[in-house]
């Protein structure tokens, strides 16, 4: 490894001369914000596969659960042995399915890739406020990782007691395999995955707070950097309770402590520990658990806002509306969590409250639904690959919502609770959705990480494929969910009202494949078109916002001269007046004299007289 | 598109692929044709006989190439199985890179398809009748299509799968349960409904044309008070029905919860076990600490209420009567769900959960209902807890009060004689300790 740094770097030296990058400094242990947001996401991308197949898996097992599948035992051992996946690795597929697509996919590789893409860029910065600290944000998140997958190698197996880990099943190594050695990898794992987003989390907060360019008042960022601001603020709150948490389960693991464990008589074996409660890990774990899911939802919303916006050529509809939404979702993330906990026993009267503090956080939710709609209105609509996965977003969002409702009424879930129902309405709202927002994001801001065009056509495909198979793998659970189907079932054959569904789980599976071997056209796209997509053009949307000033070739810095100041909003889309139907952020309104509005000026009265008078001196009657 | 590099390469090694499949599909035929052969012979070929099925469809083409290879073959085949049962069949292989192969196929025909499409959008350039706009009005129009088929997908899940999923609830509670859904119900779908035709329609009438510009429309206030009052009503219509629902399911007056049938079930990895108080109707005390083989419900029969708990197979309980469970857990946190009742609180060890209500309808009136004979009200495991959660049930029968009574008298007592014996002998020798203490 040194021989190679050190010749690449006398390379360098001759070459240009004026840094001293090597490879390792350059591409791994980068402190540079787009090399960071490209590690961040090609591991989201390698995690999110791995998970999906963990995800086809399980689904096979579910669709036939009478059928041998000799090749799983190929490649899963003793964990399918006569092709037949055996219930306890089912269980772990299930977990680890969970936990890599909540916490590696949509949290680090969403949050982590377009925070630390977009936030130097969109608000003017040479980098973030610490670049070591996002290194070692990215590096303890590889780590994390691989300790996550690394836990398919062990004897054990890996974790298996849902990605929630309630104890005491997570906690009593007796109760199932999975809660040996795999549950403590998974425990260090997350340690270090919270680790990762704390370090992250300050470093965006304080990015944005600080380092933003001359004129980028709060109210001039776009939307994408205000959810990814509050994004990290809800991060930051939460995730330390979660290591609370997961320090505690560890003691109680490890140490003999009773935080969690009371009165266990496991496998004939009585238990030494008293006067825990299992109930107090699922407070400390939904009090992160349900922040969780709007740290995934909401950067999501962000970027579509923008790719909505940009691509209907209009402003995106009530600016303000938005962010007062995204900040009361933030304010109200933290008083919800009890909806997860409707059914277990926590104070019946708690539960009400609760469950008032979940449908209000519906409004604001509705809110930005709405418009979305209202920006699309009377816009100029570019289907760009990522303008369809914006919409599809969009969609997802409605129709994963609105069963948010049945299932934040108490009285309701205590019918749904846990069933497939659930699974039909995460999967929707904050699984899809934020994949979609995610992908949304790759094919928006492809030619800015990597000077490229990805192919269209093979977007186009991947977008159908996607969008039609997510609704036919999850829409049918929502009906197994009403007739009272609990979800982590291994099969569905051994009550007499369930067999009806074996083959409505067929038609799941198979548009589950089809689906999955569908995103192979994303990844030869996505991997593909690095070396070999059609050379980008600088601001190949006609977008407003500041990262499409920089240079399509990446520089130390991002600007090579000074940084643009900031005079106008980010969605000044066909403004009337003007010759183009954008103005970037970084235009002064002294270049915009034929489209300057009086609001633009915010009550400076200079700036108002000498457009009043360029009006009349040019006839411009203002509409 | 980035097909013009390397197009030798490419068009090289599709070639490749084509000749190889021309080599690989009769061989493969004639493999499977050779399971095919095998498993009517050795019947005990569980591996082969999954893949009988899928290799079918290929075999069918080539059989009659493959007919007289396979008799040869079939003999050292059926030895080789009888060898080697614990490795994998070979043929298990085989089948898999026949699909890793035909997926490569699939991907060829749509890397073509992509190919000639590029071709014909050069030509109409070239022509200058390319329309800028196609591809725009193209993926338009798919969302309008994509809208009616998704209402249809819809209205189909409602009808067949609604019809499947949706069973009257058969408790009291249950009833107000379902009113509430149906409710909710009709609002998320016409929201659904209506947005989706909004957004889809939209997306079509407003795609990019030449001539058209945007309408610079940033915000209406009046519009947007409007649409975060109207579901904030919405919401509070259904946040105060829901609130006084769950309130009258969960806050039982207490003289309703002593007046009620009392039956206690304890879950475990992966059983329930049930008691019933007995004659003096309340149930015996129970610590964790007493389980022992011979008594692994853990109950403490120093508490002389507990010496007539009843201990049933089933949940039997009488129609029309306020039942009150106690729900407990042994080791891990189980979950007790009656989907027909609308019933669900977990089992969460070191505390206990009750849960009451009253069924409405027998068994008997179910299966007409139904119309199937033999079905049961089911109780299931819905928390995650261990290899068995999917195999965790427990059949509730709802009786007329006379059959209860019925029932009642005829089922076992846990204070068995066993135990009876064991806790005197207990007895004895704790009250000589206790003695000599003093």
């Amino acid at each position: 490894m040194s021989s190679t740094v050190l010749s690449h770097d006398a390379a360098h030296h001759d070459a240009h001369g004026h840094h001293h990058e090597t490879f390792l400094t350059k591409y791994i242990f980068s402190q540079d914000h787009k090399m960071i947001a490209k590690q961040f996401l090609i591991t989201g991308i390698i995690m999110a596969v791995f998970a999906m197949l963990l995800s086809l898996l399980f689904r096979i097992q579910l669709a036939w659960p009478d059928k041998e599948f000799p090749i799983l035992e190929v490649f899963l051992g003793k964990w399918a042995e006569g092709g037949r996946i055996r219930p306890d690795f089912f269980l772990s597929l299930v977990t680890i399915h969970g936990t890599m697509m909540v916490f590696f996919v949509l949290t680090a590789g969403l949050s982590g890739t377009f925070s630390n893409l977009l936030i130097p860029y969109q608000i003017g910065a040479r980098d973030m406020a610490s670049p070591l600290m996002n290194m070692l944000s990215y590096w303890f998140f590889f780590v994390a990782c691989v300790i996550m997958i690394a836990s398919f190698f062990i004897e054990s197996g890996p974790a298996s007691p849902g990605w929630t880990i309630y104890p005491p099943l997570s906690a009593v190594p007796t109760a199932i395999a999975g809660s040996g050695l795999g549950m403590t990898m998974w425990l260090a794992s997350m340690t270090l995955f919270i680790v990762s987003q704390v370090l992250g989390g300050v470093n965006y907060i304080s990015t944005i707070l600080n380092m933003r360019t001359k004129g980028m008042d709060l109210w001039k960022m776009p939307l994408t950097i205000w959810s990814f601001f509050l994004t990290a603020i809800v991060g930051l709150l939460s995730f330390p309770v979660l290591v609370s948490a997961v320090v505690l389960l560890i003691f109680d693991r490890s140490a003999g402590t009773s935080f969690y464990l009371s009165d266990l008589v496991v496998q004939g074996q009585i238990l030494p520990n008293e006067g825990g409660s299992p109930i107090l890990f699922q407070h400390l774990f939904w009090f992160l658990g349900h922040p969780e899911v709007y740290i995934v939802v909401m950067p999501a919303l962000g970027l579509t806002s923008e790719v909505i916006s940009t691509n209907s050529r209009k402003p995106i509809f009530g600016y303000h509306a938005m962010v007062y939404s995204l900040v009361g979702i933030t304010v109200l993330s933290f008083i919800v969590w009890g909806h997860h906990m409707f059914v277990t026993g926590m104070n019946p009267f708690l539960g009400g409250v609760f469950m008032i503090t979940t449908l209000i956080i519906a409004v604001p939710s509705a809110v930005k639904s709405f418009n979305y709609m209202a920006t699309l209105w009377r816009g100029n609509i570019r289907f760009t690959p990522a303008m369809m996965f914006a919409i599809g977003m969009v969609s997802f969002f409605i129709s994963g919502g609105l069963t948010g409702l049945f299932l934040g009424n108490a009285a309701l879930d205590i019918n749904l609770h846990d069933t497939y129902f659930v699974v039909a309405h995460f999967h929707l709202v904050m699984g899809s959705a934020s994949i979609f927002g995610m992908l949304c994001g790759v094919y928006h801001w492809y030619p800015k990480m990597f000077g490229r065009m990805m192919n269209e056509k093979l977007g186009y495909f991947h977008f159908w494929l996607t969008f039609i198979g997510a609704y036919l793998v999850f829409f049918p659970m929502h009906f197994m969910g009403i007739d009272g189907v609990p979800r982590r079932y291994y099969a569905f054959t051994e009550f007499a009202f369930m067999e009806k569904w074996v083959s409505v789980n067929i038609l799941v599976t198979w548009a589950a494949i089809i689906a999955g071997v569908g995103q192979l056209a994303f990844l030869v796209n996505f991997f593909g078109s690095i070396c070999r997509g059609k050379k980008a053009t600088q601001n190949p949307w006609n977008s407003n916002t500041l990262e499409w000033t920089t240079p399509v070739e990446h520089i130390h810095g991002n600007w090579p001269g000074e940084i643009p100041s900031v005079y106008r909003w980010p969605y000044d889309y066909s403004k009337p007046g003007h010759n183009e139907d954008f103005i970037p952020q970084s235009t002064p309104f002294s270049q915009t004299m034929s489209s300057n509005m009086p609001h633009d000026f915010e009550g400076n009265e200079e700036a108002i007289r000498i457009q009043e008078q360029w009006n009349k001196d040019n006839n411009r009657v203002e509409g | 598109m980035n097909l013009k590099i390397n197009n030798g390469f490419k068009s090289i090694a599709g070639l490749l692929l084509i000749i190889s499949l021309f080599f690989a599909a009769p061989v493969m035929a004639m493999q499977s044709d050779s399971t095919v052969v095998d498993t009517t012979a050795v019947a005990t070929a569980p591996a082969a006989a999954a893949t009988v099925d899928s290799a079918a469809a290929p075999a069918d083409t080539a059989a009659t190439v493959a007919a007289a290879a396979s008799d040869a073959s079939t003999a050292t085949t059926a030895t080789a199985k009888v060898e080697e049962v614990k490795t994998i069949d070979p043929q298990v292989y085989k089948n898999f890179f026949y699909y890793v192969l035909l997926f490569l196929v699939i991907c060829t025909i749509i890397a073509v398809i992509g190919k000639i499409h590029s071709v014909y959008v050069l030509t109409r350039k070239m022509n200058g009748k390319y329309n800028e706009y196609g591809n725009n009005n193209l993926q338009a129009a798919l969302f309008l299509v994509f809208l009616v088929v998704f209402f249809a997908f819809v209205y189909y899940s409602y009808v067949v799968w609604g019809s499947w999923s949706w069973r009257d609830a058969a408790t009291e509670h249950g009833q107000e349960i379902d009113r509430m859904f149906i409710i909710t119900l009709v609002i998320t779908t016409v929201v659904l409904v209506l947005t989706h035709a909004v957004l889809f329609v939209f997306t079509y009438v407003y795609r990019a044309k030449a001539k058209r510009q945007a309408y610079y429309y940033p915000h209406n206030d009046a519009i947007e008070k409007l649409w975060t009052i109207v579901p904030a009503i919405v919401l509070t219509v259904l946040v105060l029905f829901g609130f006084f629902t769950w309130r009258s399911i969960t806050n039982v007056p207490e003289e309703l919860q002593k007046s009620a049938i009392q039956v206690e079930v304890l879950a475990e990895q992966f059983k329930w076990s049930i008691r019933y108080p007995g004659n003096d109707g309340e149930i015996g005390k129970r610590n964790y600490k007493l389980t022992t083989p011979t008594n692994p419900y853990g109950i403490d029969f120093k508490d002389k209420s507990s010496w007539d708990d009843l201990q049933p197979q089933d949940i039997v309980i009488p129609v029309n009567k306020s039942v009150r469970f106690h729900i407990l857990s042994k080791d891990i946190i189980h979950s007790f769900y009656i989907p027909d009742f609308r019933v669900q609180i977990n089992a969460v060890p070191g505390m206990t959960n009750y849960f009451q209500f009253t069924p409405t309808v027998t068994t008997e009136e179910m299966r007409d209902r139904m119309n199937d004979p033999k079905y049961d009200f089911i109780m299931l495991c819905n928390k995650i807890c261990g290899e068995g959660h999917w195999n965790m049930g427990k059949k509730v029968i709802v009786v007329t009060e006379a059959e209860y009574k019925e029932w009642l008298a005829t089922q076992g007592k846990y204070f068995t004689e066993d135990l009876q014996k064991e806790f005197a002998s207990n007895n004895v020798s704790e009250g000589v300790k206790t003695a000599s203490v003093n």
